[in-house]
């Protein structure tokens, strides 16, 4: 099944993720910036904390012809194979292997390349990670991140194709990221190494090869603080992950019909809710898009805060759009009708502008 | 590797901790003095001792929800446990763990644990974590017969194995998952240590009732381990005198027979190990009385200590979840 699943995901994909002009959040100044995929964006944040710290190793499947996805090639022919270690299928042991080494000394990272395998190991990550620091009466940093890929829109099936990071956003004591960008996925992925607590990073399968400006030179970036994608009047869209790429495009396809702007949460758990009530107090009109299915998806804690702390911003009611409440269907048709497509997002942004 | 005396002394003065603790606990508990859930450990004392006896003090221990054996016998302080039972501010974890989540990562103890096997994984990554720094650090990885029949479990010592950590997988088997007797859920029951076959490592089941052979036991896995040679499963066939939890009886019907307990009271392992010291090491039963009054004395100081902490601070509820 992961070969499978494997193989689609490698397809080319640029077409759904093309570098967006003036993108906000790309610091230019003084830095040297090329383009590179999210892939390697994740794969240069790991490389460079490997090699700047040597507490810090990642486990995972496959991880030494390069992990299920391709992004990780080289890395154990440049760390060595204690370093960057294959694990068997047993992500239980994965997890619970990488908190015992991160209460210990090491740093680990953790690699789950299909989100769904994460509730096999759930326990370790609930009822284990989550907790430890806290019921252990803060005696001890965890300093361990869980990688691993979300998202539909590969035809995968109902058991690759999920999105379940409000799960994980749900548990107190986790850190819940999903980078967007290349630029954020780097920056973030090595803060969240360096951060002593255990952090969760949901990289979408879609965004792997988009492309993206990158530094060349180091840089971190916060977990915690969203961003301005693009800036609008008119209606505000908080979007995050591959749902961010697709908000962005069709923003665009509306300029000057409907003013968008967009935020970008990049991080869950921690949410940023003042840059989005900031957003919202300008607009006045919000609509929350994510690919998870809309009952019980992030999108209603988000919108929720929206109405308990900025209420009196709010000309319209805060609209969400997901997945239909449905598993995710094969046949590319059903896949599609289940899933968020653009031209549900634009439809979603016109009739809130009114 | 016989003991020598001073390791049987010691061996018998962290048994002798361990049940007048657990007793005076059980007694604290009936008396409503304390909130929560406890799983007292009274029978199955010479396992942790025996285990930790044969571990150095910068090895490391993951627990289970039965846990304040294994806690005191890898040299947790008494009145910081009590007060955890207490849910003192000055407890352990400050209130917040209680009985079943008491660690202390100062003396490599990484916590009991209230999942049944969820510290088996996490005793493979300290394991690990001994490997990768190059520290000769070992685990004892403490669990119930429960916890055999667990994902985690067979995951973890596969993982181990093939890795060739160096870890101790000591699994208690008190017979009895809650109720359920072992034999009714598994068809190894007669002798658990054959997991270990399956995963090519060492396998070896003993009787609970003897503190020294345990540390011997022990002591050849810990030093297996050490050298690179990887992991083994010691299995020790063991009975908790008591019910699962303090409070079950008047819960729940009866599920042992009740000579079943009192064949096991009769393999007590303070019997055996009194006896050994009396007659091997020729202690006086003064030596003995003197040593078992100071301990008593110990545990009676904890209990006070507890007592007179304070309670912890309502508003710390919401303080500490990060670093």
């Amino acid at each position: 099944m992961h070969r499978k699943a494997k193989s689609r995901i490698h397809r080319p994909l640029e077409r759904d993720c093309l570098p967006r002009p003036g993108q906000r959040g790309v610091k230019t100044g003084g830095k040297t910036m090329r383009t590179i995929t999210y892939g390697q964006a994740v794969k240069e944040a790991i490389s460079e904390e490997m090699t700047r710290d040597e507490r810090v190793f990642t486990l995972g499947l496959d991880l030494g012809y390069g992990g299920e996805h391709g992004i990780l090639v080289g890395l154990a022919e440049a760390f060595g194979r204690d370093r960057v270690r294959d694990t068997p299928i047993s992500e239980d042991a994965i997890i619970g292997t990488a908190l015992g080494a991160s209460c210990t000394g090491c740093r680990a990272i953790a690699d789950v390349p299909f989100n769904e395998f994460l509730i096999i190991g759930m326990d370790q990550v609930y009822n284990q990670a989550a907790k430890f620091r806290y019921m252990f009466g803060s005696a001890v940093k965890v300093p361990m991140v869980i990688r691993t890929a979300i998202g539909g829109y590969i035809t995968a099936g109902p058991q690759h194709s999920q999105c379940l990071e409000a799960w994980f956003a749900h548990v107190p004591g986790l850190i819940s990221i999903c980078p967007s960008t290349p630029y954020d996925v780097k920056g973030m992925l090595k803060t969240a190494i360096r951060n002593d607590n255990p952090v969760i990073c949901f990289e979408h399968k879609k965004l792997y090869s988009m492309k993206g400006e990158v530094p060349q030179e180091e840089y971190l970036l916060p977990l915690g603080k969203a961003d301005v994608k693009r800036e609008g009047k008119d209606v505000t869209v908080v979007a995050y992950s591959f749902a961010l790429q697709q908000a962005l495009k069709v923003a665009e396809r509306l300029a000057g019909k409907v003013s968008v702007e967009i935020v970008d949460p990049r991080s869950l758990n921690p949410l940023d809710m003042d840059t989005i009530l900031a957003s919202v107090q300008k607009t006045r009109r919000v609509l929350i898009v994510h690919e998870a299915w809309k009952t019980g998806g992030f999108g209603g804690e988000i919108a929720a805060r929206i109405a308990d702390e900025g209420f009196r911003f709010l000309k319209a009611p805060v609209k969400r759009l997901g997945a239909k409440d449905f598993p995710i269907p094969f046949a590319r048709c059903l896949e599609d009708f289940i899933l968020p497509q653009e031209q549900d997002i634009e439809k979603a942004i016109v009739e809130l502008a009114g | 590797m016989r003991p020598d005396k001073n390791k049987a002394i010691e061996m018998y003065k962290t048994m002798y901790t361990i049940r007048t603790f657990e007793e005076r606990e059980s007694q604290l508990y009936y008396q409503g003095l304390q909130d929560g859930f406890v799983h007292l450990y009274i029978g199955e004392e010479a396992i942790a001792t025996g285990v930790c006896a044969a571990l150095n003090k910068d090895d490391f221990i993951t627990s289970t929800h039965r846990g304040h054996g294994h806690i005191i016998a890898k040299g947790g302080d008494l009145k910081k446990i009590m007060a955890e039972l207490f849910g003192r501010k000055t407890g352990y974890c400050q209130g917040k763990g209680g009985s079943m989540h008491i660690a202390a990562f100062e003396l490599g103890i990484l916590g009991a644990n209230g999942m049944v096997a969820g510290g088996i994984p996490i005793a493979a990554g300290a394991a690990l974590s001994s490997m990768l720094r190059k520290t000769g650090q070992v685990t004892a990885c403490f669990f119930g017969d429960g916890a055999i029949n667990e994902g985690a479990f067979h995951s973890s010592l596969n993982l181990a194995s093939a890795w060739k950590l160096p870890v101790v997988f000591v699994c208690e088997n008190n017979r009895y998952g809650v109720s359920t007797p072992i034999a009714r859920v598994t068809n190894i029951a007669e002798d658990l240590s054959v997991r270990a076959e399956a995963y090519n490592m060492p396998g070896r089941r003993l009787e609970s009732d003897d503190v020294m052979r345990i540390y011997q036991a022990a002591s050849e896995a810990v030093g297996r381990a050490r050298e690179g040679g990887g992991p083994s499963l010691l299995v020790f066939d063991t009975a908790r005198f008591l019910p699962h939890f303090q409070g079950e009886a008047e819960s729940f019907p009866a599920y042992r027979p009740v000579n079943e307990v009192e064949e096991a009271r009769c393999h007590d392992p303070l019997d055996h190990a009194r006896k050994y010291l009396l007659t091997v090491e020729k202690l006086s039963s003064e030596e003995l009385s003197a040593i078992e009054s100071e301990i008593k004395k110990r545990v009676e100081e904890a209990i006070v200590f507890a007592q007179e902490s304070e309670k912890p601070d309502p508003q710390t509820a919401g303080e500490g979840l990060f670093a």
